[in-house]
């Protein structure tokens, strides 16, 4: 049986990071990843990454902003050491081969990222997730580690308590493997496909939270979901928050900088969950363009255009038809980031003994209730080397034991019978309906009764859902089939969000109800924890925000 | 609009030939031909395989030929390819198929690996505490073959690797030719030694097709060329490309033209055994009379050309390409 001390599952930054920090260490490391590492959603992060790097500068600045706009909800101590080990963290990076954008004097150039007081966002143009993916693929390719090449996780193994390895479907292949691990690190990413307006690439479906939930690891504010206010219509694909850090701005159909009403201080660098908003009610009460606001560059000029926002141009052009140097960008807010997932401690640490999660699909508590941009790529920086040394360690201590034979045998015969099923629907057909409700109820807006239809569709779909069909029949590279696990995962992912956003009656950072249209730091600063028990319902609790030095106050943009 | 999709379909469980399959659609105007696929997949056919993820021209993985030519399918309007509403899709050549649309990429990241495509720095320098210096000039000098997303369209189409599979190719030379530059590697010599040696920088014939269907304008030919003159810069000359080239300049720099004659010689770089390896070939030359004449005079205005050299060697802009 394969083995190893240390798996990590997915291979995107996290993943990549944290195999690094574990090979570091000495022990045996494999990564395992459904696509190509260099296929992995990191490598579309567009705008930069956030560390205290100038003097004018501190950690304590980075992290109070951080925590200013996780509207209170991030854990403080997540938050400090978030920033205290950034400019290392990044630093680290440019010594691998990253290659960031340089000002006259060699060192990084800064963009005045978000509603930051001062520059502290290193970046590669407009393609920072492209520069650090590459640099930490090159880095597992230097240390030679073992890399399942598209195989797809499917379950988590526990023995006795313990996380034990995983089993995972070979796509080429077409077979269930076991793989044991010592620890396995889960650093599977978002689960932006559970929208129909969403800027993440179609590999974002939730796996890892997916699994850990149905392994009982609680899942820690899920409802909260950032919607990123610049996405091209239709696509629903990213143009970066650098557009305007640069000095872009957003006009309704009047022509109005409408962000003076919302933000008059910030105006469009007001947070994105601030902006996100503001640009929905513009387009709800009449004042978009066809379902969208428009974001104004040509003043920035053609030179600043192709030198900073290069690719953003380029997206525009192929996919929206439109060259910003000439015209405004007709852009809406799209689904973008999971501030919640998997909840772990500072190290990522689960709940279960062996059991780590980083990155996207975790939830060390620095985004609260709303992400700061840049501090996406920082998190799989610091918190990657964490959890992969935390693992590392921990799997010094174990043994290691033995994937039971049947539950391979179990696995297969399951998939055979997905296979197998003759009537019933296309998994395309649940996926549509539910992105379309998750987008209408679970979005920028929510109400109490919007969402518990939301449930209601969501736990019909799940019936729905035991009878899909499938066209492929086939071992050889069945998407049909990976799509249709996938589509199981998202459904899972998706109860737990609206549980969460149940629960929550406040509006707070990316959830905002009506009803409960204020912040309520009385009632509600703190998590949202929902845990599945062994019957397949699901549990809402809370844990408390750990609050070290800044004392919630309004955010006043 | 509507368009016809022909797409190449090859099941390895049931087909024992590839075949086109016809898929009629109609799709919003500005659809890509990823747009079209997933189309088919999701509502027509779900046996359909092929790669993709991001769908933004930034994950590379959605590499196939559209029209006969290898491009990204996220990156390509129906509406630019389609001739009379049709455009036909198939696997990227130079890569084993494994099913439909899907290629196994092992080849090419072979290659990507040989070129040990990771900065390696010195293990004497101390690392800054922070950050190294690098000028914004060297920066975006680096970015054209960084900005590389590994789609394999270029290794795809490269003429060479179509019959030397061993070939580095374009990718994984534009990687190196990066590293090469970077300044916080150490091993840029080294790099070159390697790069020189048969199968790498000199094979390359400059057919521009990895230019042509570079979805992120790399321009892989220019990275191979500026790896030949760091070479040739770096005293690397001790094989046939470098010394091919440098027989070239040298005859129609002196004579005003090409001494095709002493060329092969030179290139072999006077080595009686390799030179016997070509003898079929002069043979059959001399048979159908193609032969070039052993006597090169040197031509009338010979010295303008010499001139032209010399002012092109003085201008030359140090750290730009001839």
């Amino acid at each position: 049986m394969l083995s190893h001390d240390v798996l990590v599952v997915g291979a995107g930054g996290s993943g990549l990071r944290a195999a690094l920090a574990a090979a570091r260490l000495g022990v045996d490391v494999a990564i395992l990843s459904k696509v190509h590492p260099l296929r992995s959603h990191t490598g579309a992060a567009e705008g930069g990454i956030n560390a205290a790097f100038s003097e004018q500068d501190s950690w304590e600045n980075h992290a109070y902003d951080t925590v200013r706009e996780s509207d209170w909800l991030a854990d403080q101590d997540a938050t400090e050491v978030l920033a205290q080990e950034g400019p290392a963290a990044v630093y680290e990076l440019d010594h691998m081969g990253a290659l960031f954008s340089r000002g006259p004097d060699g060192r990084f150039l800064l963009r005045p990222f978000g509603p930051e007081r001062i520059p502290r966002t290193v970046f590669a143009g407009d393609t920072t997730g492209h520069v650090v993916l590459q640099t930490l693929y090159q880095q597992a390719l230097k240390e030679r580690l073992r890399i399942y090449e598209e195989w797809f996780v499917l379950d988590l193994v526990i023995e006795d308590g313990v996380c034990a390895g995983v089993l995972a479907y070979d796509i080429p292949g077409g077979t269930v493997q076991a793989v044991a691990a010592k620890a396995v690190i889960l650093a599977t990413g978002g689960a932006g496909r559970l929208y129909a307006n969403t800027t993440n690439a179609y590999i974002c479906t939730g796996d890892g939270m997916a699994i850990a939930l149905r392994n009982g690891v609680p899942l820690k504010d899920m409802e909260m979901v950032q919607f990123h206010p610049t996405t091209l219509p239709g696509s629903g694909i990213l143009i970066t928050e650098g557009a305007r850090a640069e000095g872009g701005y957003l006009l309704n159909a009047r022509g109005e900088r409408f962000m003076a009403r919302y933000a008059p201080r910030l105006m469009e660098q007001a947070g994105r969950d601030v902006v996100s908003r503001a640009e929905q009610t513009e387009i709800d009460e009449g004042r978009g363009v066809n379902g969208c606001v428009l974001l104004e560059l040509r003043h920035l000029g053609e030179e600043r255009i192709k030198s900073r926002l290069a690719q953003t141009r380029e997206l525009c052009t192929t996919y929206a038809g439109i060259d910003p140097v000439h015209e405004p960008i007709p852009v809406r807010p799209g689904a973008h980031y999971f501030m919640g997932g998997i909840h772990t401690d500072l190290t990522g640490r689960t709940t279960i003994p062996g059991l780590y999660a980083v990155g996207e699909c975790a939830c060390v508590s620095v985004h609260g209730a709303n992400r700061l941009g840049g501090n996406s790529l920082l998190e799989l920086l610091v918190f990657g080397r964490r959890a992969g040394e935390g693992a590392a360690e921990f799997a010094r201590n174990q043994k290691g034991v033995e994937v039971p034979e049947a539950r391979v045998r179990d696995t297969e015969r399951e998939l055979a019978r997905i296979v197998s099923r003759s009537d019933g629907e296309r998994w395309a057909t649940l996926r549509d309906i539910l992105a379309d409700t998750m987008s209408r109820e679970m979005g920028i807006f929510r109400t109490g009764n919007g969402m518990r239809h939301c449930l209601s569709v969501i736990m019909e779909l799940k019936e729905r859902y035991r009878r899909v069909r499938l066209d492929d029949r086939g071992r050889v590279y069945n998407y049909d089939l990976v799509s249709t696990i996938e589509l199981g995962f998202m459904l899972d992912v998706a109860e737990a969000v609206v549980i969460s956003g149940l629960g929550r009656q406040e509006s707070r950072g990316a959830h905002y109800r009506r009803g409960y249209p204020t912040r309520d730091d009385a009632n509600w600063l703190k998590h949202t924890v929902v845990h599945r028990d062994p019957e397949g319902n699901l549990h809402l609790d809370y844990l408390p925000v750990r609050i070290t030095r800044w004392p919630p106050a309004a955010r006043v943009y | 609009m509507r368009v016809t999709l022909r797409v190449r379909r090859f099941n390895p469980e049931t087909d024992l030939e590839p075949r086109l399959q016809e898929y009629t659609l109609d799709l919003p105007d500005h659809s890509t031909v990823l747009d079209a696929l997933i189309t088919i997949r999701e509502r027509v056919d779900g046996t359909l395989a092929f790669h993709y993820s991001c769908r933004m021209a930034i994950c590379g993985a959605c590499g196939m030929r559209i029209n006969g030519l290898a491009g990204l399918a996220c990156k390509t309007a129906l509406r630019r390819v389609e001739v009379d509403g049709t455009v036909t899709v198939e696997p990227m050549g130079n890569m084993p198929v494994a099913k439909d649309l899907v290629v196994n990429m092992e080849p090419f990241w072979h290659h990507l690996r040989a070129v040990k495509p990771y900065i390696e720095p010195h293990p004497d320098r101390v690392e800054p505490q922070d950050e190294y210096r690098i000028s914004p000039r060297q920066v975006s000098e680096l970015w054209e073959a960084a900005r590389c997303i590994m789609c394999g369209a270029c290794f795809s189409e490269c003429t060479v690797d179509e019959i030397d599979i061993n070939f580095l190719g374009p990718a994984a030379l534009a990687r190196a030719s990066w590293l090469v530059r970077d300044p916080r590697d150490s091993r840029a010599v080294d790099r070159l030694r390697e790069l020189s040696r048969p199968h790498g920088i000199w094979d390359c014939t400059r057919c521009f097709y990895c230019v042509q269907v570079c979805p992120k304008d790399v321009n892989p030919l220019g990275q191979i060329l500026r790896l030949r003159r760091l070479a040739v810069e770096a005293g690397i000359t001790d094989n046939n490309g470098a010394r091919h080239g440098q027989a070239f300049a040298e005859s129609v720099k002196e004579t005003g033209w090409l001494d095709e004659f002493s060329l092969v010689p030179k290139s072999w770089g006077g080595n009686p055994v390799a030179l016997l390896s070509e003898l079929p070939t002069a043979v059959r030359m001399l048979v159908r009379k193609g032969a070039p004449s052993p006597v090169h005079p040197r031509r009338p205005g010979a010295h303008e050309v010499r001139y032209l050299f010399e002012k092109v060697e003085r201008k030359r802009p140090e750290g730009k390409d001839a």
